[in-house]
């Protein structure tokens, strides 16, 4: 067997209409942004690429402001719609517990260095927002909120979120919704929600890496990061990557995630991993979840000395939690889910896409018991 | 042979996991994060576990063509080896942090771990030779008697020696310097780390000072007659002569030197360079590098600091201490230091230096 990437959601393969468009676009010449011939043939395929990428994502074409990174564009949505309500006298920014670090280290920057107070929003032990907490705090201190960012689904466990009824229960409140996780994967729709800013990145559906959207509802202004050319509504400035951003809408239209293929391949492995290892346990096996994406808790391992068995298998996987100078941290998102410091390091997560075959499941449930038994043993060293 | 590379960050970790892949073996690198809150930059020849060290070792594995992870050791580096180091100076001992950290992180944690996933054995940059021989694998100093690192590697066990590579022994530093240039390593020149890894700013006495806060206490002679002050005994070294800021002078106008550091009633003992004289070491905890030491005297050579010299004794086991009698009195030994035996190139053990006279 050679060897078998469970961490789509980290990165999946580029797609081979996303790379072909890749490969055309950088060989042309011209800035979108320039007035003579070569310039507007690149911004024809410029806007061409928006408009497939808005119809996707169900917002319009003006709402796009094309970044380099759904991180990039959570910092902007986040700061951005903060400094916005602080002009009306809003100072608190509202984020789930949960979210990725890039929403949780903006809101501590703006804790830290803008005065902002930030209150994080609970979550159930299924790892699914606590809707109540959220009515109780708008009921109380509505009119003091800049900002509610709740991602779409968790990026660690696949937990879907009640975005909907977020948007509901805000009322007037911008809600930003980081949807990297979600794109492609799953119905995602920003009119529908009745979201304010949503973000969106090409690597995690078959794009190329380096270019991700924030999409924010027109006719909004918020202060920049980046200050320049006046790209992007003088939003974010800086020449447009037009290769990247052809190839994201190729990697759209390919319409390649067959999600109940995935789902079943996904939850067939789960099964059996709990049929082998009797005491592991899937966290947030109650809520409905990404089709992708599985995290499983071996209880008495370290999830580092797991995957350095794993990946001496040959099978990549992840923690899903980010490293802090490369040493994994307990996952504050299965903390915030009721784990205690050492459970939460003893959690995988496997994430599957379109590549992943029945055969590299098998193989990988064939290494697994022994990984889980050295790994055991390490910890009891 | 599977192998676990620990790899600092430093041009010897790194020439020992390519030398540990050119032997054939399959090799792991690991960096070990032992600082709870590391800092980001290497400040001259400190800190050893900064974000900066841990890139370099990333770097290197990846030159060498090996996986490499982080291990995240900062708990267990702090009970064992920085809480030792302090509880150690609040006593009155002077410990040496380097061997307690191969004693009890290197090659225990990592080691154990190791074997526990599979492993058959660690890979360390550290100069020093091991050998076969009837009794099993011992331990040796380095070629490059300079670098020679068998002094902090004398705490190890025979059966962790059995699972510890030194792949540096047999070579001058300079020519691995040149060996790491040719393999396209860019740590090649990097600068050689001393001093405590664990204290950035490399004032030991000061790093104490914070955690240990310091009271004024007495510098008393050897009749117990007040002479001085200090401001905490725990900043001395025995055989310490300058920044006593002592008053009264001796009668002949000869020197004092610090003869022992009393830490339960805080006191600093001074007396003559005579009075400072050792001519027998006794030492606890012995650790066996080899065959054991047993009540019979026999002939070899006393080490007592990481690169002090190599002092000609008769040593022997009283069945619960190491004891070393020296040909040549010695000035100055503090206690908490190891002492290391030599049979010749090959460490027979060590001990903590408990007592002396």
């Amino acid at each position: 067997m050679n060897s078998v990437y469970l961490d789509h959601a980290a990165t999946t393969p580029i797609l081979a209409d996303a790379l072909s468009a890749f490969t055309a676009q950088a060989s042309k010449l011209g800035n979108p942004s320039s007035l003579h011939t070569q310039g507007r043939a690149a911004r024809k395929d410029l806007e061409d690429a928006r408009e497939s990428i808005a119809k996707a994502a169900g917002c319009l074409s003006s709402e796009i402001i094309f970044t380099a990174s759904g991180t990039e564009a959570n910092n902007i949505a986040l700061k951005g719609l903060f400094w916005l309500g602080r002009k009306n006298g809003r100072n608190v920014v509202v984020i789930s517990a949960i979210e990725h670090h890039a929403i949780l280290d903006p809101a501590k920057w703006l804790l830290d260095h803008e005065g902002a107070e930030v209150i994080e929003l609970p979550v159930t032990s299924s790892g699914v927002l606590d809707l109540d907490f959220l009515a109780e705090l708008i009921a109380k201190r509505g009119d003091e909120i800049a900002v509610i960012s709740v991602m779409h689904s968790n990026n660690e466990t696949g937990v879907l979120q009640p975005i909907a009824e977020v948007v509901k229960l805000a009322g007037e409140i911008p809600v930003h919704s980081d949807a990297v996780q979600s794109f492609g994967k799953v119905a995602l729709n920003y009119k529908e929600l009745g979201l304010f800013a949503m973000t969106l990145s090409a690597h995690k559906i078959g794009g190329p890496l380096g270019i991700g959207v924030l999409i924010l509802r027109r006719a909004v202004e918020i202060p920049a990061l980046l200050h320049g050319g006046g790209q992007e509504r003088d939003i974010r400035s800086g020449t447009f990557n037009a290769p990247a951003i052809v190839a994201f809408a190729a990697a759209v239209s390919a319409k390649s995630y067959d999600a109940e293929n995935i789902a079943k391949l996904r939850d067939d492995f789960a099964q059996k991993v709990l049929a082998q290892i009797p005491d592991a346990f899937v966290n947030g096996a109650e809520a409905e979840r990404l089709p992708g994406i599985v995290n499983i808790t071996f209880p008495r391992t370290e999830s580092d000395t797991l995957l350095l068995l794993l990946d001496s298998e040959k099978v990549s996987c992840s923690t899903g939690s980010a490293c802090s100078a490369g040493v994994h941290r307990p996952s504050h998102v299965l903390m915030a889910m009721g784990h205690d410091d050492i459970s939460a390091q003893s959690s995988l997560r496997f994430s599957f896409g379109p590549s992943n075959t029945a055969a590299e499941v098998d193989y990988v449930l064939s290494v697994l018991p022994g990984v889980i038994q050295r790994g055991r043993a390490a910890v009891a060293s | 042979m599977k192998l676990i590379a620990a790899m600092s960050g430093g041009v010897d970790s790194a020439v020992a996991a390519a030398r540990a892949v050119d032997a054939g073996h399959d090799v792991i690198g690991v960096h070990l994060a032992l600082a709870a809150n590391p800092q980001k930059y290497r400040s001259g020849a400190r800190g050893c576990c900064t974000i900066e060290d841990s890139h370099d070792a990333r770097r290197a594995a990846d030159v060498i063509g090996i996986p490499f992870y982080i291990w995240d050791m900062a708990q267990e580096f702090h009970d064992g080896v920085v809480e030792n180091f302090l509880s150690e100076y609040s006593a009155g001992r002077t410990p040496n942090p380097c061997l307690r950290c191969n004693e009890k992180i290197k090659f225990a944690a990592v080691l154990d771990r190791a074997r526990a996933m599979g492993f058959d054995g660690v890979v360390t940059g550290h100069y020093a030779n091991t050998r076969e021989s009837e009794s099993g694998k011992t331990l040796h100093r380095a070629v490059d008697h300079s670098k020679d690192q068998s002094y902090v590697l004398a705490v190890l066990t025979r059966e962790q020696i059995a699972g510890a590579i030194f792949p540096l022994g047999d070579t001058e530093k300079v020519d691995i310097r040149k060996e790491a240039e040719a393999r396209g390593l860019a740590v090649a020149q990097k600068p050689d780390s001393h001093d405590i890894c664990f204290v950035p700013s490399g004032d030991n006495a000061s790093w104490l000072h914070d955690r240990l806060g310091s009271e004024v206490g007495p510098i008393v002679d050897q009749e117990g007659k007040k002479i001085g002050e200090h401001k905490g005994a725990y900043t001395y070294t025995i055989g310490q002569r300058k920044g006593l800021g002592l008053t009264v002078p001796t009668a002949d106008g000869s020197p004092r030197f610090v003869l022992k550091i009393e830490p339960v009633t805080n006191t600093v003992v001074v007396g003559s360079r005579e009075e400072l004289a050792i001519s027998k070491i006794w030492g606890e905890r012995a650790i066996w590098c080899g065959p054991e030491v047993t009540v019979e005297k026999k002939r070899g050579f006393v080490q007592i600091r990481a690169h002090g010299s190599a002092l000609d004794c008769t040593y022997y086991f009283d069945g619960s201490n190491l004891i070393a009698e020296l040909d040549e009195p010695l000035l100055g030994l503090a206690t908490g230091q190891a002492m290391v035996i030599y049979d010749g190139d090959r460490v027979v053990g060590s001990a903590t230096i408990c007592q002396t006279e």
